[in-house]
């Protein structure tokens, strides 16, 4: 059942790469203006479910909506203008290394809008210092540290003001204190622009702290998408290994207690 | 009955692929011809794919017109027809040797790099990137490429033949008895209107053929056979590249060759 405050939708999502069955009915909605993020141990296929969501991969069976519309009857120029509103964080950044920060940020800018020369220097100068990096327009790719190419990843990605960031395992690679960084550059940019966010990480717990869902990946379906607080109370079984694998054993009164009740032999 | 599995997998394989190149080549004629120019793009691929190739093809091209004479000259001179030298150098260059060896190393030089570019860009998500950002990789990345291999391979082509016949020159007026008059004259009186349209025919359809191959295999990485990740898959990608598009253009030479004689 669709409702307007779904802005993506995966309805009984199938992909196979070759004999190797990747997703195998997966079902996932992104709701307006929340932070769904979608966690799962790797290799199971979480950047899958973002590249369908983004359109760079076709189901081979099932929908994706994105904005109501099945990507099925989006190509070329219809597709582009629903990527429009999109911005995207690549796992390893993905910007063009033969370009400048400063004209990585500008790119969108200037393929995508009208502005004068002028407007995209000061969009570019205000999305670099948004996230900590003014003066570094001049450098190259190659010539900046993991983190600080993240957070270029995250500048160019907000150029456009989009709606929907998806962010694809913001943290990888990246140590505790710039892991915090982007974390904190997350919540600061959120704020400000309003942006609806699909997070794909590992980064869990840690990563519960900012979302308004979570959904487990596992055995190539999403097992469970609730507020974390359900999420880590949640019966399903895969959910109760995720959870404890990550955050440790949680008090849960209906098993704990009768443990205990059984040890003392109430 | 597993090789008939594999020989299904294999048409399978080299059907959807010939669909998608020849997609791809549709695609980047129109972005081509379509508005907006990236003129600037545009300079700069001429530069890499034109200007910086300049010495190696006119060094490639005197060299060729020595030997051309060197070798032409003794066989002439045992029928003493020395006078037709001109002729023969200028015949093979224009109809021949200039459109096939400018292709070859224009291929070498830029073609190869071309692939490997484009199939790192693939490789690292750079295009992806350009997808997601609803800027089309056709037009951003290809279109410069294409535009300035088709205006500038004609022109090294050009510069191969006129260099080449100096080659000749040298071998058959300079160190040899060829007369001066002789050598220009066999040249102007053999080498027609319709060699001429041969050699621009030929250099334009190399020029396609050599960014066609060249930027598909590399925008294609991640659907080659047996996988096109890694740098492996670069370099894999990039030898295919080289040897699909010479093995296309001696071909093809041959089939336009035969279409024009």
């Amino acid at each position: 059942m669709h409702d307007d405050a779904d802005i993506i939708e995966l309805v009984d999502i199938h992909k196979s790469f070759g004999a190797q069955k990747v997703l195998g009915g997966v079902n996932l909605r992104v709701k307006r203006g929340e932070t769904l993020v979608i966690v799962g141990a790797s290799g199971q296929g979480k950047s899958v479910i973002l590249k369908h969501m983004l359109g760079l991969i076709r189901p081979d069976s099932g929908e994706v909506r994105l904005f109501g519309q099945s990507l099925a009857g989006l190509r070329g120029a219809a597709l582009a203008k629903v990527r429009q509103r999109f911005g995207v964080l690549f796992q390893n950044a993905a910007l063009l290394d033969s370009l400048t920060v400063f004209d990585n940020v500008a790119l969108p800018l200037r393929e995508r809008t009208q502005m004068t020369p002028g407007e995209v220097r000061d969009v570019v100068q205000d999305r670099l210092g948004m996230v900590d990096l003014d003066g570094m327009g001049d450098k190259f790719p190659a010539q900046l540290s993991g983190g600080m190419r993240k957070r270029v990843g995250l500048a160019r990605a907000l150029a456009l003001e989009p709606e929907v960031v998806f962010f694809d395992e913001p943290t990888t690679g990246l140590d505790v204190h710039k892991s915090n960084e982007i974390y904190r550059l997350f919540e600061r940019t959120r704020e400000r622009l309003g942006y609806t966010a699909v997070i794909v990480s590992h980064d869990a717990p840690k990563i519960f702290k900012l979302a308004d869902n979570i959904a487990l990946l596992a055995e190539r379906r999403i097992q469970a998408s609730l507020p974390p607080e359900e999420f880590q109370r949640c019966d399903n079984s895969l959910v109760r290994d995720f959870v404890e694998t990550t955050m440790g054993q949680i008090y849960s009164s209906r098993y704990e207690e009768s443990a205990f009740n059984e040890k003392a032999g109430r | 009955m597993k090789w008939v599995e594999r020989t299904g997998a294999y048409t399978l394989y080299y059907v959807n692929t010939a669909g998608r190149m020849t997609l791809f080549l549709f695609q980047c004629l129109v972005a081509v011809v379509r508005p907006p120019y990236r003129v600037g793009a545009i300079f700069r691929q001429i530069d890499f794919i034109g200007a910086r190739s300049i010495f190696v093809i006119a060094f490639t091209g005197l060299f060729t017109g020595m030997v051309l004479a060197l070798q032409g000259y003794y066989v002439l001179k045992q029928y003493g027809s020395v006078s037709a030298l001109g002729s023969g150098v200028g015949l093979s260059l224009v109809r021949e040797l200039g459109p096939v060896l400018t292709a070859l190393m224009v291929i070498g030089r830029a073609g190869s790099a071309m692939c490997a570019e484009v199939g790192i860009m693939r490789n690292s998500e750079q295009i992806d990137a350009l997808d997601c950002m609803a800027v089309d990789p056709i037009r951003y990345l290809m279109a410069p490429k294409f535009a300035a291999a088709i205006f500038s391979i004609p022109l090294l082509t050009f510069i191969f033949v006129v260099v080449g016949i100096f080659g000749g020159y040298l071998v058959g007026v300079t160190i040899f008895d060829v007369s001066y008059g002789s050598y220009f004259q066999g040249l102007y009186d053999s080498v027609t209107v319709t060699d001429l349209k041969m050699c621009v025919w030929k250099s334009f359809i190399f020029a396609l053929l050599t960014v066609w191959i060249s930027t598909g295999k590399g925008y294609f990485l991640h659907l080659e056979q047996g996988g096109g990740f890694g740098a492996e898959g670069v370099s894999r990608a990039t030898t295919s590249a080289v040897v699909v598009s010479s093995v296309s253009i001696l071909m093809w030479d041959y089939l336009i060759s035969a279409l024009m004689i």
